[in-house]
């Protein structure tokens, strides 16, 4: 599992992050992408100096950061595997597919394999809906994912 | 020798199924064959089921292979790029290509979607050339004879709305493109920005011009990873080329643009919701009035449009409003991406005009299920889309059409079921989704969607009782809701309640006896 960051490092990335993102519109989601980025999730850490460089309240930048799927408040697997949970991937056996990846980590959606290796994530749509089942694993998509590919990709992925 | 020109896709369909892997064997059989190729990577022709689809180009026409593994490359080199058992003819000549209108993806899968040149040989820049010699007031005069309507779902027209942003008093205006498709079933924003990219480059451009807007941004939304490397790179080298700017193409107008990155909250589709998301909050959704046009993106004007609306625009200016308005059916104009997924044989992206019916799409284009099992039912417009049964296959393709039988086009995606699925489970599925998605804000949404998952299983155990409770309920939340999430998942769930009885009867049936 990913040590939280040193402070030091924290501060000086994250300062970083802040001046690269300062002339934007709207800077908040660019940066909690780049923080993500940089340490894998959000740390609890990072709230207060973002909301002091943005002169918004720490609750805001909470609330924001618990608002959208993609923003991790603890770290992840080594490894992020999510599936398609949406219909037309259902239409063409998306179920056992979930199944599979379930019973073949041993966790439930949102739930990080013992050793540390997977995070295994629903995602509703992937844009491959003709050729699903579909997933996306460490940002890379793949489609016709019948549980003897998955067996290949969870093995890829050390699992 | 003359050099070999071979097509491999990187839309991400293709790369899916390991496009990556083909290229890169095409390019090492050269080698070894010691035969010069040029290696094109263009998007995806939208004939999914054949991807990878491989293309050579002979005395000037494509022919098309598929669908490839790297395996068969060899072979492919063996047989020349002719005869071969992968072999599908001119892609020109594929039924499946015959028998559509592409207008907004005319060059998607036809070029090389970051080769400006490529997209000028095409007819690319020509509309927005034309825009610039016009007013503001004869662009709108142009997208109001077009009859373009807003593809996100909503059908508002699409002049009107530049129009009343054209009209506001303001410092700065924006243009906003949607491109948080999150529909399942839907795939036609991914493959323009894609296969395309500088079409929608140059359709934001436009309405940029149009109505005084010199910002604009692409929320694009994190699931497409490979539209948002493919639309970074296209905006840089548009300004490089002087397409964004300061002076777009020399013409002294300003307009410039940036792709801000969704973080996979589905209700950021919902135009007010992705304002307040890209302006670094919630994505929780604003009540309307004040409108988008009038308080927009910073509070600032703003046309908020669809990726497909923005990317027809430079159709429409090219060829002329006339030469697009005169497709369609009724009050639906021009054409339309219908994207074909789910159990279905040929599923990919089929421009049409409006007017084809239901039947003909499943049945004709898409060939029935891919399992050879029969039809059961079809979802019509993403996750808050009605089910269609069978009976209903005549409906023809249009925004009036659908809504007469209690459905909605939406996005255009279709997607396609056998009989093995069970509505009552798609039914609890959409409730589930709803309270998942549900921003929050507005209490038929919020709570709505969790008692109806609680009420569909209810029903599931036998409790026929429940089954006027989850009617009262979808009242509720279609009358209730601010938005089309809270306000349309009543459709999938109604429709499939309506159409297929039985699964909602047989538990209590049994329960009974």
């Amino acid at each position: 599992m990913p040590t939280p960051p040193a402070p030091v490092d924290l501060e000086t990335r994250l300062g970083a992050i802040l001046s690269d993102h300062a002339q934007l519109e709207g800077p908040l989601l660019p940066i909690l992408h780049a923080v993500q980025a940089e340490w894998g999730y959000v740390p609890p850490e990072a709230l207060p100096i973002i909301a002091e460089g943005l002169n918004i309240s720490r609750a805001e930048v909470h609330g924001v950061v618990s608002f959208y799927h993609d923003f991790r408040e603890e770290p992840a697997g080594r490894h992020m595997v999510k599936i398609c949970r949406a219909e037309a991937c259902q239409a063409r056996g998306g179920h056992g597919v979930e199944a599979a990846a379930k019973a073949r980590l041993g966790v439930d959606w949102h739930g990080t394999t013992a050793d540390g290796g997977v995070t295994l994530e629903p995602v509703y749509c992937l844009g491959l809906c003709a050729t699903g089942p579909a997933a996306m694993i460490d940002g890379r998509v793949v489609a016709r994912v019948d549980e003897k590919r998955l067996e290949t990709l969870l093995s890829e992925v050390g699992a | 020798m003359t050099k070999l020109k071979i097509y491999v896709p990187r839309d991400a369909a293709a790369l899916a199924v390991d496009a990556e892997k083909v290229a890169e064997a095409v390019l090492a059989e050269a080698k070894i064959r010691e035969i010069e190729v040029e290696l094109v990577r263009n998007g995806s022709r939208g004939m999914l089921w054949l991807e990878p689809m491989v293309e050579i180009e002979k005395d000037g026409t494509r022919h098309a292979f598929g669908p490839v593994t790297p395996h068969d490359v060899q072979a492919l080199f063996d047989a020349d790029w002719g005869d071969h058992a992968l072999a599908l003819g001119p892609t020109e000549e594929i039924d499946w290509m015959k028998r559509q209108t592409r207008l907004t993806f005319a060059r998607v899968g036809v070029i090389d979607p970051l080769s400006l040149d490529a997209y000028e040989a095409h007819g690319g820049l020509k509309g927005l050339r034309r825009a610039l010699e016009m007013t503001g007031a004869a662009i709108i005069d142009e997208m109001k004879e077009s009859g373009l309507r807003g593809r996100g779902g909503a059908g508002f027209p699409t002049g009107i709305k530049w129009d009343t942003v054209r009209l506001a008093e303001a410092d700065q205006k924006y243009i906003v493109a949607n491109a948080d498709e999150g529909d399942s079933g839907t795939f036609a924003d991914r493959m323009l920005m894609e296969g395309d990219p500088f079409s929608l480059i140059e359709g934001m451009a436009i309405a940029g011009i149009c109505v005084g807007a010199t910002r604009g941004y692409i929320y694009l939304r994190s699931e497409y990873p490979e539209a948002i490397h493919t639309m970074n790179e296209a905006i840089r080298i548009a300004r490089a080329r002087g397409v964004l700017g300061a002076s777009v193409l020399g013409s002294g107008f300003a307009y410039d643009m940036e792709v801000r990155v969704g973080a996979g909250a589905y209700v950021c589709g919902e135009e007010t919701s992705l304002l307040n998301s890209l302006e670094g909050k919630r994505g929780v959704v604003r009540a309307k009035p004040p409108l988008p046009a009038i308080e927009g993106f910073l509070g600032k004007p703003t046309v908020v449009n669809n990726i497909i609306s923005l990317g027809t625009v430079p159709v429409i200016f090219e060829k002329g409003a006339a030469h697009y308005r005169d497709f369609g059916l009724g009050r639906s104009r021009g054409t339309i991406p219908i994207q074909i997924a789910g159990n279905v044989k040929y599923g990919g992206l089929f421009e049409t005009a409006f007017g084809t019916s239901l039947g003909a799409l499943v049945d004709e284009i898409g060939g029935g299920t891919a399992s050879g099992r029969p039809v059961k039912a079809v979802q019509v417009g993403g996750p808050l889309g009605a089910y269609f049964p069978r009976d209903l296959f005549d409906t023809p393709f249009g925004y009036e059409e659908f809504d007469g039988q209690g459905g909605l086009i939406g996005h255009a995606g279709v997607v396609v079921f056998d009989d093995t699925a069970d509505m009552l489970g798609m039914a609890r599925f959409a409730m589930e989704f709803c309270a998942v998605e549900s921003c929050g804000k507005c209490t038929p949404c919020r709570i709505g969607a969790v008692r109806g998952v609680e009420t569909v299983d209810r029903i599931a155990r036998g409790d026929a009782s429940a089954i006027p409770l989850l009617t009262d309920l979808c009242d509720t939340m279609k009358d209730g809701s601010l938005c089309a999430l809270g306000g349309f998942t009543p459709y999938p769930v109604m429709s499939a309640l309506t159409h297929f009885p039985d699964d909602f009867h047989a538990n209590a049936k049994e329960a009974a006896e």
